[in-house]
């Protein structure tokens, strides 16, 4: 299997206005086509800088990232992004809000396709009779599960999420873990899912990346293996309740705080 | 929706009353304040200058307020997308600002001497484009780095960013500023026909009733100054509700 994802021996310092800021440090990540990788580490370890390099809008001052064996030096038509925010434009509907890539990646798409695209999206995750509304009229759940469609709108290869869950509240956002499992199942794509909430990482995850305390580096991962039709119930199995304390213990490493007690 | 027109002209009404009551009650003479029920008869009377001075002042401000959307949208983008234009407009803008703009009439007098309608449309303008720029500047500067990036990562151009976000985006703060800007322009015009010599416009009508002593021309122009302020401030929301009526909140 090839890898779609590729990232080699990425190193990053950032100049702020106190000093050079060094947030990642010879990162090494492969993602093969088709797989969902979660990244998990402690915060400030550069994940959002990780989300940035593979989308293209920034460049790495060492190493190389890869994707469909090119080197991204530039934004590309074929990535996806959602963020903890929804960024939802307030003066569009919910339906030409998903719409909204398709205008800058497919100009001369007919409209009633782009429409017909959209639904598409929005019946899978159960926003249809909502399309006409205004983002300020749907809930938190709502407007991110528009967020996610208008994400993969354009067929992207790769899916960038950065911690899209993290402003939900604990039942909404596992309702949403499941929506993008149904996604997935419907739409294959290559995901990338920035996280700090480990069951988050191993419901949805094929591969945990574990990052170290900045500057950044892969430290630990972790092959997922449960079903790929997993329900919430799965992580109340022993095999991922093991994998979870190997991921908190691999946090706490990241974290420099080996020994300290529990 | 009876309500909605029946409280708001019961005020008027009441106020009317008061103020003609006043009068009454000190029988005050014309020329020391003239009543309502005087306003209709100098209205009537000099129907045809209100029309043709009216026209002058609205005219005048809407095109000074025109100048000042542009040149403020234009110094707003300035600001908004370089960190350098920021630093060095805002020191002068908000100098430029302070100075009350009353001491610029002679100023301005001077150099365009006779010029009335460059004058009133300058003065206008030049009172009106400081929360237009501002308010640009400061929506454009305050775009969350997300919004840019949704597209950007789509390989976006610049110019289709600031024309889907954040142009859009923008909108409402424009129009909070466009409100305090419409009013402004309105005072800067009469600012320039009051103060200048064989002036046009209501704020000329003004003058002349003074210098006539027909204190209830005087009154009528204030009257028709308000009224001619009330119409361009509801053409601003109405352009708001057109344009940015999205930022209204259903009330819930």
């Amino acid at each position: 299997m090839t890898n779609l994802i590729e990232i080699k021996g990425v190193t990053h310092t950032y100049r702020t206005a106190s000093g050079p800021l060094q947030v990642l440090d010879n990162l090494n990540l492969s993602i093969p086509e088709g797989e969902f990788a979660a990244v998990v580490g402690p915060s400030g370890c550069g994940k959002s800088t990780l989300t940035r390099l593979i989308a293209g809008l920034m460049k790495p001052d060492q190493g190389e990232v890869w994707l469909h064996e090119e080197i991204v030096k530039s934004p590309r038509k074929t990535v996806g992004m959602a963020f903890q925010n929804p960024v939802l434009l307030e003066w569009r509907t919910i339906l030409e809000n998903v719409i909204l890539p398709l205008e800058i990646v497919a100009p001369l798409m007919p409209r009633h396709n782009r429409v017909a695209r959209a639904m598409e999206l929005l019946e899978m995750v159960g926003l249809i009779g909502f399309e006409n509304k205004r983002p300020s009229e749907l809930s938190g759940g709502m407007r991110q599960r528009a967020s996610l469609c208008r994400a993969i709108v354009h067929k992207p290869e790769v899916l960038i999420m950065d911690e899209p869950f993290g402003a939900l509240d604990a039942f909404t956002r596992e309702d949403l873990w499941q929506t993008m499992r149904d996604l997935r199942a419907k739409e294959p794509f290559t995901c990338v899912l920035i996280t700090h909430d480990l069951r988050e990482s191993v419901f949805l995850g094929d591969q945990v990346f574990v990052m170290s305390g900045r500057p950044g580096t892969t430290q630990y991962v972790l092959d997922v293996n449960l079903p790929a039709d997993r329900t919430i119930d799965v992580l109340y199995t022993p095999e991922a309740t093991d994998m979870l304390h190997l991921l908190r213990d691999q946090i706490r490493i990241a974290q420099g705080r080996n020994g300290e007690a529990h | 929706m009876l309500r909605n027109i029946a409280v708001p002209l019961a005020a008027i009404l009441a106020f009317l009353l008061f103020w003609e009551g006043i009068v009454w009650v000190n029988s005050w003479p014309n020329y020391k304040m003239a009543s309502p029920s005087d306003l209709p008869p100098a209205f009537w009377k000099f129907r045809w200058l209100f029309l043709e001075m009216g026209w002058q002042t609205l005219w005048r401000t809407v095109v000074g307020l025109g100048l000042a959307v542009l040149f403020g949208t234009l110094l707003g983008m300035a600001m908004g997308f370089s960190r350098t234009a920021r630093d060095a407009l805002y020191p002068l803008l908000v100098g430029f600002n302070a100075i009350p703009k009353a001491t610029l009439v002679p100023v301005i007098a001077l150099l365009f001497i006779g010029q009335h309608d460059f004058n009133t449309v300058l003065m206008a303008f030049l009172i009106s484009f400081f929360p237009i720029a501002v308010s640009v500047g400061i929506g454009l500067s305050t775009l969350e780095p997300e919004y840019r990036d949704i597209l950007r990562a789509l390989g976006a151009s610049k110019i289709t960013i600031f024309r889907k976000i954040a142009l859009p985006k923008t909108l409402p703060e424009f129009f909070g500023a466009l409100k305090v800007s419409v009013t402004l322009a309105f005072i800067g015009t009469n600012l320039v026909e009051i103060v200048s010599p064989h002036g046009r416009g209501l704020g000329a009508l003004f003058k002349s009733g003074e210098t006539n002593g027909d204190y209830p021309l005087m009154f009528a122009v204030l009257i028709a100054l308000a009224f001619l302020g009330i119409v361009l401030y509801y053409a601003v929301v109405a352009l708001e509700r057109i344009f940015a009526g999205w930022a209204e909140r259903p009330q819930s």
